[in-house]
């Protein structure tokens, strides 16, 4: 690599310097989106006592739930989970930690851990259990809960186009978390489905400008349908 | 007898507007999106990232990029925009919705609900169900009104609360049910429902007009 070229070929150099204990952020809302063949490498690493933020985490064989066969994640943080056997079973033993994050609280925390800002007043969860712990000031008359932002040591992120320069665009509903966690990454991954050369994206149409991005590989996807809904 | 699902969903979309910007949640109130009034234009958003939500795509145009906060394949209208999920909480929490239809298994007369976990059942998560009722303007509540005889309309809510002092109006297979001053106030009820019986099905402190007129079911 030189100069601001952030593209890798192996995904033993995009996952580099990954080690256990790690936080590391993954894209994605449900299984669209996400960046397959990182965690598949990631699982290949076997790499321990991972706390994973991530707004759901996978199905049984694919996506997140693959690194639940290895009982890789210590800690769950997510806003919707459980939809694999494996992961209620390890949530149930308590294998495994879970901290429920309503998703608009999950988002922000990680826009706001990318942006700098260590933590933010927001009337989600007020009164419930999630605010249970937590700073309540009020505003205005009403009731706010103070919640902490997030980064990661490693964002893996999922984007349809790249330039060398990790400029990076996404695909319809394929962005959900992914540009925030590009943000909040030490090191910030991108798995995407084409690279080119700097100059042939319009920088109009950046949705996430390459400073954020420190490394790039081109992947292959198969994405998986979780739920196919067909007009009848 | 009381409303079906779809009448349920009927019902609700009556409260729909021109020009309106709506959010549906899971359940009866996905099924609200088949009875908006013809005429009107209304953008369907899915916290997922969509402005301008269509219908189910055909086998052609099914895209694994674009689905809805259900994890369903879906299709987007003419005029629809794609965005990440901060802006999609940006829209929600921010109050820009109109319009906000969710599911729950109990209200209360001081608009707090509770949607998202029973105890010693598996908590899957709240997704974005606390962030809906704390940001929306103007929130429909799809409900059951009671299960096996037992009140879900109730002086306080027994379950692990989604929001606080949220909820303004609900609407179940029985009764339309307005919530203001701590209490709830029956403004109509469903086609053959006596107003005995909603009350009978009734735990909260219900205010019940000499005349209660019947629901516009077609």
């Amino acid at each position: 690599m030189a100069g601001f070229d952030k593209v890798v070929t192996s995904y033993d150099d995009a996952l580099s310097g990954l080690k256990d204990n790690m936080t590391v952020m993954v894209g994605g809302f449900g299984l669209c989106g996400i960046p397959e063949g990182l965690i598949k490498k990631m699982y290949e690493m076997n790499v321990q006592n991972i706390t994973c933020i991530s707004n759901n985490a996978g199905v049984d064989g694919f996506g997140l739930g693959i690194l639940l066969e290895r009982n890789q994640i210590k800690t769950m943080i997510g806003s919707y989970v459980g939809e694999n056997a494996l992961f209620e079973k390890q949530f149930l033993n308590g294998d495994m930690k879970v901290i429920l994050t309503p998703q608009g609280t999950l988002a922000e925390k990680i826009r706001a851990g990318g942006a700098g800002i260590p933590g933010f007043y927001t009337a989600t969860g007020y009164g419930t259990p999630i605010a249970d712990g937590k700073e309540v000031k009020e505003f205005n008359g009403r009731k706010y809960i103070l919640e902490e932002s997030y980064t990661s040591d490693f964002s893996l992120i999922r984007a349809w186009k790249a330039d060398r320069y990790g400029n990076l665009i996404y695909r319809k509903t394929a962005a959900n978390f992914n540009p925030m966690m590009a943000t909040a990454g030490k090191i910030t991954v991108a798995e995407v489905e084409e690279i080119v050369e700097p100059g042939q994206l319009d920088p109009n149409f950046i949705h996430t400008p390459g400073i954020f991005v420190q490394r790039v590989i081109l992947g292959n996807f198969e994405k998986r349908i979780e739920q196919r809904t067909v007009k009848k | 007898m009381g409303l079906s699902r779809e009448q349920i969903a009927q019902r609700i979309a009556q409260e729909m507007k021109d020009g309106y910007y709506v959010n549906l949640g899971i359940g009866i109130p996905t099924l609200v999106a088949n009875y908006i009034p013809a005429g009107m234009q209304v953008m369907l958003q899915s916290e997922n990232g969509i402005l301008g939500m269509g219908e189910f795509p055909t086998d052609e145009l099914v895209d694994p990029d674009l689905i809805n906060a259900g994890k369903q394949t879906v299709t987007v209208v003419k005029g629809a925009a794609f965005f990440n999920s901060a802006d999609s909480f940006a829209m929600i929490r921010g109050g820009h919705v109109d319009l906000t239809v969710l599911g729950a298994f109990e209200v209360d007369q001081d608009g707090s609900i509770a949607s998202w976990m029973v105890p010693g059942k598996l908590v899957k998560g709240m997704g974005g169900a606390m962030d809906l009722v704390a940001g929306a303007r103007n929130i429909v509540v799809a409900m059951a009104h009671s299960n096996k005889g037992e009140s879900k309309i109730l002086t306080k809510c027994k379950l692990p609360l989604t929001g606080v002092s949220c909820i303004k109006k609900v609407v179940t297979d029985l009764a339309v049910l307005e919530i203001k001053d701590g209490a709830f106030y029956l403004l109509e009820r469903a086609p053959g429902v006596s107003v005995e019986e909603i009350v009978s099905l009734t735990e909260g402190k219900l205010i019940v007009a000499s005349h209660v007129p019947e629901m516009k079911i077609f």
